[in-house]
């Protein structure tokens, strides 16, 4: 395997973001919410660029986006550019979470799973 | 409420605590209301790590146009928020966002919070109108919520009074709480799931599973 062509060393500054993302500005997929969990399918590879590999590391156990982008400083959008990346090569995979549709309830078995957790605490 | 994580809430590398290899399911609920209510602080109250800061971009095109701040100048702007997390079982976990309640953010938490099983209103009872445009939304988007007011030494109101204050309506609970106390902060979310339970059976028809188009998908394995 070849060391991609162009890659970036993330710097400080305004630039850093459009960096990190190659220039992109927007995810490709509509494939993350803030609570999907990720979890890497491989260890990060040598010449890989340095949040993807940061990414696989965080995520040996599953991770929400928002900790990925907290433990990463960056912005989620961003992240999930970067995610984006790693899902489309396999390298990481998305556990999604059950969505509320929007108007809609929760249905009641979901509830009782929150309620007996938080009675738990 | 600045946005470059320099009070240190964001946790150093090695210090976070991991989910479980089993988890997979993940629900939100979002704590929402006016600057200094004490969203942080409920969420870091139940939360099982430190709350994190984490920030989205918002960019020209996502800021409401009734908006004349120092934000609609710039082409995008980073807008701030906290989370936490309760580990529930095995496979799933909550996750609390606090979120300032403010117009100029809403388009973002549109996005952010699609999908949430409920919002709780934290109220400061000295700033009632902070809440009013959160809680307009919230009803808009018929995303269900409880309103909890806050604990800033003795209220200068009854909770009718809140209530009358705030236009609730009938069915929507009101709570009292201490948001720097654990045990306070659990039974506003226990509040909020049984709000949440309450409106789930009214809306159910008759027990038919066969009748919910949604029903095998949740009972998938
Ligand atoms: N007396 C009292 N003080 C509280 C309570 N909850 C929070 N505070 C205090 O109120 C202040 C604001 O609390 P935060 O949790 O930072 O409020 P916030 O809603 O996150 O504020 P912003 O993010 O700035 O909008 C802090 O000094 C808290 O210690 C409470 O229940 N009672
Ligand atoms: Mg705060």
């Amino acid at each position: 395997m070849s060391r991609p062509p162009r890659q970036h060393r993330a710097e400080e500054g305004p630039d850093r973001l459009y960096t990190v993302t190659r220039g992109r500005s927007r995810a490709a997929t509509d494939a993350f919410d803030v609570v999907t969990l990720i979890v890497a399918e491989q260890a990060p590879v040598p010449g890989m660029q340095s949040e993807h590999a940061q990414i696989l590391r965080l995520c040996e156990s599953p991770t929400a986006v928002v900790e990925v982008a907290a433990e990463l400083r960056l912005p989620i959008s961003v992240v999930k550019i970067l995610l984006g990346d790693l899902l489309e090569a396999g390298q990481i995979t998305a556990r999604h979470p059950r969505f509320v549709p929007q108007a809609a309830l929760p249905d009641l078995d979901t509830l009782k799973q929150v309620l007996h957790g938080l009675e738990r605490l | 409420m600045d946005s470059n994580g320099s009070d240190g809430s964001v946790a150093a590398a090695g210090g976070r605590t991991a989910l479980r290899s089993t988890a997979d399911r993940a629900w939100k609920i979002v704590v929402v209301g006016g600057f200094g209510a004490g969203k942080t602080t409920m969420v870091g109250s139940v939360s099982e790590i430190r709350p994190l800061t984490t920030e989205e971009v918002m960019t020209r095109a996502g800021v409401g146009i009734d908006d004349r701040s120092a934000v609609a100048q710039k082409r995008s702007t980073t807008v701030a928020f906290d989370f936490g997390r309760i580990t529930l079982s095995e496979e799933s976990v909550l996750y609390l966002f606090g979120a300032p309640g403010q117009q100029r953010f809403w388009f973002l938490w549109d996005r952010l919070f699609r999908g949430a099983l409920g919002a709780v209103v934290l109220v400061d009872p000295r700033r009632l109108a902070d809440s009013w445009y959160a809680i307009d939304r919230l009803e808009q988007h018929g995303l269900p919520f409880v309103v909890a007011r806050n604990n800033f030494g003795d209220p200068a109101h009854t909770l009718d009074q809140v209530r009358e204050a705030l236009d609730l309506a009938p069915g929507v609970p009101l709570l009292d709480c201490d948001a720097r106390d654990r045990e306070s902060s659990k039974q506003v979310l226990i509040g909020l799931v049984r709000h949440l339970t309450e409106l789930a059976v009214a809306a159910a028809p008759a027990v038919d599973p066969a009748a919910d188009p949604t029903a095998d998908l949740e009972n998938a394995p």
